[in-house]
């Protein structure tokens, strides 16, 4: 058995709107083995990138706020952490790639700077030895001609470029957990490919865990070793990946995994989209929050909230029907 | 970058040119005959006909015009209606007090708006915020000659710390110069600082939602860091914007200003000149202070683009 890097236990995480107080993450655990690739899995707003904000203590506060539970990090409790201590692990420990690779760099200082900042924050690096550092980082994630690169600023460069960047930034102190939150979504799915293969490569390298935030369930086939399926603040299906894809056990799993196109289906077989909305997160139906657009859906689900239970040593699911659900209704 | 600045400088040109024919036009078909002004009220015809003779008014306007642009730049102004003196004479020692009085209020108003509009939006939401907030509302509702009233009634007329009047140029010792400045100089800057507290306030909170200020807390960076070294310089072009727009407006404060505190100045000339009808000092000032905003302009240009490597295209 692999050692545990990461584990999430019970978390909250809420924020007060106007509407009220919603609840984006609510009582997750999970936890993240040392090199494994992790994928969490949802819809738009289902709280995934909320999570992973959480984990690296990121919440914009106001209006958001880690309300309970625990976040373990190598032996380390990380809402136990001063702040001090907090920011010394983000970027050193913890790396962070985000969605939005036009926006995410500072359009007004150049790659070296940015590359060279957490070597200087975290290595104590001088400038010169950053600099060069950051040279081989460039050459590292596959971009050539990082003697230009370096003084270039971030508009020069493509968004597969700049997302390349990222991750040599987020890598630059050989951290132990990687987050990509939608790292890939905003890119060409050429580049995507790319991208997602060079992130599993510098991981890989340097034995650090993966967490893939995303709703492509393509990505999390071909990359992840575990995945978690989240819907409206909460984990409704833990399981290995092929085994997911194989059995997939909460309803919601096989919503998902039938509304994707496959190419090896019928020309005009029509996709199947999950029926109903996304639901307010201010005002959850009772019971199982999937429950309106669930056929599976019994009374039970709209009195009760099903609990993450264990059904295999790998496999946690949340549905009190799960062993009638099956992927080919 | 170069290229950039070259273009804008070109583009300047056309401006420059656009005034000038404004300004002489404006002035040309304003009221008042100027070879009676000269003549003064007991001419005869034959004389009035003389002085237009004499000046080339009975030329047509294009002509007048183009002399007036030839003469111009050649570096020649004009000369006075009344003291018959070369303007560009009469200019060179208005221009200190205003230059002075100018620079002073630029430095002063940009380091008390960018350092209290960064202090607020660092403590956004706490009590300093609202106090500087409202603060800056206050001074840029304030009238400045009211301002400068009670100032001068307080400091001046019952304080006795600094002069009522009396300007001391940089000749006569710089502590001297600056404390003969000291009231005008504060005045201004206080309330052209209000604004550009504000718009530094504003322009930061706006960069501090971006992603990439995300991504610099991803990083480990500190908070100070990533408040001065990726959120300051972004939010800087309109910042950058505003204290162009109030140098613009200084040009016109400081005709109050010099008048209030009787600096002899260019604002104090072109009033002089307006009462006397002195048309070449009002044409000429006209050019001189549109040629400075237009230069302002260029700088704040090339501002931008030092600030944004986007805008260096």
């Amino acid at each position: 058995m692999t050692e545990t890097l990461l584990k999430v236990e019970h978390l909250q995480t809420e924020f007060r709107t106007e509407g009220g107080v919603v609840k984006a993450v609510d009582d997750v655990t999970f936890e993240i083995k040392q090199g494994e690739t992790f994928a969490l899995v949802g819809e738009s707003g289902c709280g995934k990138s909320v999570t992973a904000l959480s984990i690296m203590r990121l919440i914009p506060n106001p209006p958001g706020e880690i309300t309970g539970g625990s976040i373990e990090f190598d032996g380390e409790n990380l809402l136990d952490l001063s702040d001090s201590d907090m920011r010394d692990l983000r970027g050193s420990k913890i790396g962070m790639i985000f969605q939005e690779p036009m926006s995410s760099l500072n359009p007004v200082l150049t790659i070296e700077s940015q590359l060279a900042e957490p070597l200087k924050i975290h290595m104590n690096l001088s400038s010169k030895a950053a600099n060069d550092r950051a040279q081989e980082l460039i050459d590292m994630v596959g971009i050539p001609d990082s003697k230009t690169r370096l003084r270039q600023y971030p508009h020069e460069l493509s968004g597969g470029q700049r997302q390349r960047i990222m991750i040599a930034m987020a890598m630059s102190c050989t951290p132990r957990l990687l987050i990509a939150d939608e790292a890939t979504t905003a890119l060409d799915v050429t580049i995507q490919a790319q991208i997602l293969d060079l992130m599993q490569d510098v991981t890989e390298q340097s034995g650090a865990s993966l967490l893939i935030i995303t709703h492509n369930l393509g990505i999390v086939a071909r990359y992840a070793d575990r995945v978690a399926v989240m819907y409206a603040g909460k984990l409704r299906e833990v399981s290995d990946a092929p085994s997911m894809y194989a059995n997939p056990l909460h309803p919601y799993t096989v919503g998902l995994l039938r509304s994707v196109p496959r190419l090896d289906s019928d020309k005009g077989t029509p996709l199947a989209p999950i029926a109903g909305e996304i639901p307010d997160l201010t005002n959850l139906p009772d019971g199982c929050a999937f429950n309106p657009r669930c056929k599976w859906a019994v009374d039970r689900c709209s009195n009760e909230s099903p609990e993450l239970s264990e059904i295999s040593p790998t496999t946690q699911v949340a549905c009190f029907e799960h062993s009638s659900v099956t992927l080919h209704a | 970058m170069w290229r950039y600045i070259a273009q804008r400088f070109l583009v300047s040109i056309p401006v420059i040119l656009m005034v000038g024919i404004i300004t002489f036009t404006l002035v040309y078909v304003g009221p008042g005959d100027p070879a009676a002004i000269i003549a003064g009220d007991e001419a005869t015809p034959e004389i009035l006909e003389a002085i237009r003779e004499d000046l080339g008014f009975n030329r047509p306007f294009p002509v007048q015009m183009g002399d007036w642009f030839w003469n111009l730049l050649q570096g020649d102004l004009g000369t006075s209606y009344f003291s018959r003196r070369e303007i560009t004479e009469l200019i060179t020692p208005r221009l200190q007090p205003t230059l002075s009085l100018g620079i002073q209020v630029v430095v002063l108003s940009t380091l008390i708006g960018i350092s209290t509009g960064m202090l607020a939006a660092w403590k956004a939401g706490s009590r300093l915020d609202r106090n500087l907030m409202v603060l800056a509302v206050l001074g840029f509702a304030t009238p400045g000659f009211w301002l400068a009233f009670l100032v001068i009634w307080v400091f001046a007329v019952n304080l006795g710390w600094f002069p009522v009047l009396g300007y001391k140029p940089i000749q006569d010792g710089l502590i001297q110069h600056l404390h003969s400045m000291f009231l005008p100089v504060m005045i201004n800057s206080i309330l052209a600082s209000a604004f550009i507290s504000r718009i530094t306030r504003s322009a930061m909170l706006e960069v501090l939602r971006e992603d990439y200020i995300r991504t610099a807390r991803a990083k480990g960076a500190s908070e100070l860091s990533v408040f001065i070294r990726h959120a300051f310089r972004p939010s800087a072009i309109p910042v950058a914007t505003v204290i162009g727009a109030s140098i613009a407006g200084l040009a016109t404060g400081f005709v109050l200003t010099e008048t209030i505190f009787a600096i002899p100045g260019l604002g104090r000339m072109l009033i002089d000149a307006i009462v006397r009808r002195d048309y070449p000092i009002i044409q000429a000032l006209l050019m001189v202070v549109a040629t400075v905003l237009i230069a302002v302009n260029l700088l704040i240009d090339i501002l931008y683009a030092y600030i944004d490597p986007r805008i260096r295209y």
